[in-house]
């Protein structure tokens, strides 16, 4: 990636980080480690991969973004508005009343999402199927899936993967975000995940690791499956949950945290030094 | 015998659920609860904590959770499983269908925040439908307790029961009813006010508004008898029938679809029995669920005192 491009994709993480925090803090609640996780990626994708159109989001020859991990809407939200599907202004109406934004995505309610989720596991098949009808159709579109790795505690996911390699299916590129907690706690004392690229490697996967808090490995890695033929993919993140605030990093419980004195206080401190970093990196 | 203490503390159904299991295992060390990595959601983690032995955070896998809960009910432990409605009626049918209750299993299923209560969770994970769907597995029985004394009963009620018991409740702050210590029947449903106008069937969440909406008709000079039928099913349609006779309007008022659910169950009672009474159905429309405050959903699904009163109106 040139650096210019690099600069382009670091600032929309930052750009984003920003949006979600300002977003939970005002809701008072909401999954913030799951969606603190992704940004690297949604950034990478969404400025480097996904070819769509925020003008006609119902183009058919747009690439999809299945976000399985649906929990994570925020993140998403955040990135669609920066994108230009819809005002910023609507990222406060999260969870409100007669919001289009409610916490799990849902494709008849907002511009640029792609499938329903929020019901673990069930985006991964959505995805094997869409990628199947570009197979079909001898289309080059691709959908981009992100997974959780407590997600993958669903025997729906594996079903999915097998159907994916099974059919060397490489319109679909799966993510799985490798932040190592779930709802309650770590995955390793919850369903232990063993190593997660060694199980899609023996699922007939060629996969690789990045380090999902850099933009640069992570297009890396995007680059490499994508050179891939006639096999499945995927591209294992090691990530953090509240990646990208040492506060929420630190928090144990950061699935879904509801927001105190203390929270307020050290999310502030995120947001200026935020503002501060997207200031003197032209982002603001 | 129960009776009704409405100025009592409100209390947490989720709380009320881990404190009885807790203290049921202290008598029963064959009681085993488990939870689908929703342990901090349904505050099972103070039984994780009191009873490592008897406790298993089974993962995000509904599925696997009831058909292994099943297995060990074989073998005579007592399961008590928690996960989100949605992920209990919709996600693990099957399981709960063929490895519990068609293999006489033992599967004791605590679906929480059902309709509305659902909230910030939104439509995704909203279920209309739970009561409908379990009502249909042969021998089931359904509950929909109103309060923390009712859900307290009904779980040590359970723990010697054999079969597939699937509870809907709140996880939240919920209004007190009866005194602590109250004790029903399973099956039979509550006179909890007396009327000679109009029978109002309610259950669970809006039985509070079933009776602020008798009340509230009763100075407009209508007489509503309020009933709270937490047994769904076993249906109590000796009640039904009875006090249906002589009435001018039958009304069922519930956090669920009209369809199947309780307005669908008295539904089928009334007609073959011929009752001869109308029956107004108050629910949710044939809609999906949305996000938003409890407050919010109860406004857009008319599930409130206000629209109880309205529809009875609107009725007689
Ligand atoms: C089928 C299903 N079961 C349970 C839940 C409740 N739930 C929401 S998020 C979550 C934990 C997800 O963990 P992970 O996939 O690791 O997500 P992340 O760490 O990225 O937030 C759970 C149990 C759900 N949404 N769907
Ligand atoms: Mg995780």
């Amino acid at each position: 990636m040139e650096k210019k491009e690099l600069q382009a994709c670091k600032v929309r993480s930052a750009q984003v980080r920003l949006d979600v925090l300002k977003m939970l803090k005002w809701r008072r609640y909401g999954h913030l480690g799951g969606a603190m996780s992704i940004i690297e990626l949604l950034s990478v994708l969404y400025t480097r991969h996904l070819r769509h159109n925020p003008k006609d989001p119902a183009w058919e020859g747009r690439d999809y973004l299945v976000l399985s991990k649906g929990h994570a809407g925020p993140a998403l939200y955040a990135t669609l508005a920066e994108e230009g599907y819809f005002d910023k202004e609507l990222l406060f109406t999260l969870n409100e009343g007669g919001t289009c934004l409610p916490s799990h995505p849902d494709r008849t309610k907002t511009p640029g999402v792609d499938a329903t989720t929020g019901s673990l596991g069930q985006g991964t098949s959505i995805a094997a199927g869409l990628g199947y009808t570009f197979r079909l159709e001898k289309s080059d579109q691709k959908v981009y899936l992100i997974v959780g790795d407590g997600e993958l505690n669903e025997g729906q996911c594996w079903e999915a993967f097998q159907f994916i390699a099974s059919h060397n299916l490489n319109e679909v590129i799966v993510f799985i975000d490798e932040n190592k907690r779930q709802l309650d706690g770590w995955t390793e004392k919850i369903i232990r995940p063993f190593d997660i690229a060694e199980k899609m490697r023996a699922f007939g996967f060629y996969t690789v690791r990045c380090d999902g808090s850099s933009e640069e490995a992570i297009d890396n890695a995007i680059q490499e499956v994508k050179g891939v033929k006639d096999q499945a993919v995927c591209v294992v993140l090691n990530t953090t949950k509240g990646q990208g605030s040492p506060y929420w990093e630190a928090v144990e419980d950061n699935h879904a945290p509801k927001f105190n004195a203390e929270a307020d206080a050290e999310t502030d401190k995120d947001i200026a030094r935020l503002e501060a970093w997207l200031k003197e990196n032209g982002g603001m | 015998m129960w009776k009704l203490a409405m100025d009592g503390k409100d209390q947490e159904l989720r709380t009320v659920f881990a404190d009885t299991l807790n203290a049921l295992i202290e008598e029963n060390p064959k009681i085993f609860v488990m939870d689908a990595d929703l342990a901090g959601a349904s505050k099972f983690g103070k039984i994780q904590k009191a009873h490592p032995d008897n406790f298993l955070n089974m993962g995000i896998s509904e599925a696997n959770m009831m058909s292994a809960a099943a297995g060990m009910s074989m073998r005579g432990y007592i399961p008590f499983v928690h996960t989100f409605a949605p992920f209990a009626d919709r996600r693990s049918l099957d399981q709960i269908y063929l490895s519990g209750a068609y293999a006489k299993n033992t599967l004791n299923i605590y679906g929480s925040d059902p309709g509305v209560c659902v909230a910030a969770n939104g439509g995704t994970h909203t279920t209309f439908e739970d009561v409908a769907v379990m009502r249909t597995i042969p021998e089931a029985m359904v509950f929909d307790p109103a309060d923390g004394a009712q859900l307290a009963w009904l779980i040590r009620e359970l723990v010697p029961l054999k079969g597939v018991h699937y509870i809907r409740a709140n996880r939240k702050n919920t209004p007190n009813l009866y005194a602590e210590g109250s004790t029903f029947t399973i099956g039979k449903g509550n006179i909890l006010r007396e009327g000679t106008d109009v029978l109002l069937i309610a259950m669970g969440e809006v039985l509070h508004d079933a009776l602020a909406a008798a009340e509230e008709l009763g100075q407009q000079g209508i007489s509503v008898e309020v009933v709270d039928m937490f047994t769904v099913k076993p249906l109590d349609a000796e009640l039904v029938c009875r006090e249906a006779a002589g009435k001018k309007l039958v009304v069922t008022f519930e956090n669920h679809s009209v369809i199947g659910g309780l307005g669908g169950a008295v539904a089928e009672v009334m007609a073959e029995a011929g009752c001869g009474v109308r029956l107004k159905r108050l629910g949710v429309n044939d809609q999906f669920g949305q996000v938003g405050t409890l407050e919010y959903l109860k406004e857009a699904y008319g599930l409130t005192k206000e629209n109880c009163v309205k529809v009875i109106q609107e009725n007689l």
